[in-house]
């Protein structure tokens, strides 16, 4: 999709900065500024489409939609909408009242809160461009089924006591939806593409920096040796170490291909985006203000193992994709 | 005319009420302009995605950051 890119920036590395091909560092620079523009592309193109789509799923239509379901099609349901539900961290703790409140499960609305970080555009995107169409879908899928069952077994484990008890007394207003047309749809997608893109290019030059730098001189047979798929121990240790970054989640993304390049698993590294983005501790302290630490730990521990199988998972099944 | 920023206090909900108040001022409204921090009360409007926009105590947008063309749109109709 992106060959026409690839030699593209071949011609500038070997014309303009005068590199040889096969050097270090003409590799580095090449990965660098191809992946920059094209990932830049691709992420443009798909905030845009996703935005669009997310104008038509405001909080209060999905809550309306899951509230028509019961048990584990709750849960399922909760979890495709959370794809599709513009939502940011910042506004988890209105979500969750507005959520339990409205009468959606526990269990239900964690399967929301747990999918929807998981599978955005940033992470499909960077799949789509480096490991295809196939990969990108099972990622999209093991996403939706760790929120699913994620949030089926919290259900299940009848935690509501560890709800803080104020939830339970507030008064939710009648919120409704308001409605757009599509002038304002479009609006809603180009200052979103904006927006995102204006916030996150700093993290993704600096991700694709050490990208770029991993690519042309990480030693390919000790990131393989501790790393590689072959290593079960990886995985977890990937996942812990996602859960303090969170802000530079988009960074990561290049590190990962790169890493992934170098012979690291690529469930190894799925699974450290994934923690990147769900386990996330900045989110689990504004939840904090709604839920008892014994909840958000439960939390932390299911979605953690459900990322963990997804990632010995993905390195099972790695050479047959 | 009586706006509210409901928000939980992030930086998108800070950008809203900068927009909010450069409008205002733009378009020499008065106004009484509030930020509204205070869950119980985000809730008591029924908003689940902040930053939401509260003109006269009737929700007009949630969940976005309005530019200042929409919030001229909005003002402009109320006034």
């Amino acid at each position: 999709m992106f060959k026409w890119l690839e030699n593209l920036i071949w011609l500038l590395v070997e014309n303009v900065f005068g590199l040889e091909q096969g050097s270090n560092l003409a590799g580095s620079v090449h990965f660098f500024f191809y992946d920059v523009i094209k990932i830049l592309i691709l992420l443009s193109m798909m905030i845009f489409l996703i935005s669009y789509v997310r104008s038509y799923f405001q909080t209060e239509r999905t809550r309306r939609i899951v509230s028509k379901f019961r048990g584990i099609q709750a849960n399922f349901m909760a979890s495709l909408l959370g794809i599709v539900t513009p939502f940011c961290s910042c506004s988890s703790v209105p979500l969750f009242i507005g959520f339990v409140e409205g009468g959606i499960p526990l269990g239900v609305t964690f399967s929301f809160l747990i999918t929807s970080p998981i599978v955005n555009e940033a992470a499909f995107v960077i799949l789509l461009a480096s490991f295809g169409v196939k990969t990108a879908l099972l990622y999209v899928v093991c996403g939706v089924l760790i929120g699913t069952l994620g949030g089926y077994l919290i259900g299940r484990l009848k935690l509501e006591r560890y709800v803080e008890d104020y939830v339970w007394k507030l008064q939710m207003g009648a919120g409704e939806e308001i409605k757009q047309n599509q002038k304002e749809r479009f609006a809603f997608a180009w200052s979103q593409l904006r927006e995102i893109v204006g916030r996150i290019w700093i993290y993704l030059l600096i991700g694709i920096g050490i990208g770029a730098a991993i690519h042309g001189w990480a030693p390919e047979e000790i990131l393989a040796r501790y790393a590689g798929p072959e290593n079960p121990l990886a995985v977890i240790v990937a996942v812990i170490c996602g859960i303090p970054l969170y802000s530079n989640a988009l960074g990561a993304i290049p590190i990962a291909e790169a890493l992934i390049g170098k012979g690291v698993g690529l469930g190894t590294a799925l699974a450290f985006l994934m923690a990147v983005t769900a386990l996330s501790l900045p989110e689990m302290i504004i939840l904090r203000k709604v839920i008892k630490v014994k909840l958000i730990g439960a939390f932390l521990v299911i979605t953690g193992i459900g990322i963990i199988l997804v990632g010995y998972l993905f390195n099972a099944i790695y050479q047959y994709l | 005319m009586e706006i509210k920023i409901l928000g939980s206090g992030c930086k998108k909900c800070h950008q809203l009420e900068k927009n909010v108040k450069d409008t205002v001022e733009k378009l020499q409204i008065t106004a009484d302009i509030e930020h509204v921090t205070d869950i119980e009360k985000i809730i008591g409007y029924g908003v689940m995605s902040t930053p939401a926009l509260v003109v006269d105590n009737k929700v007009v947008s949630t969940g976005k950051i309005l530019k200042d063309k929409e919030l001229v749109g909005i003002f402009g109709s109320r006034e």
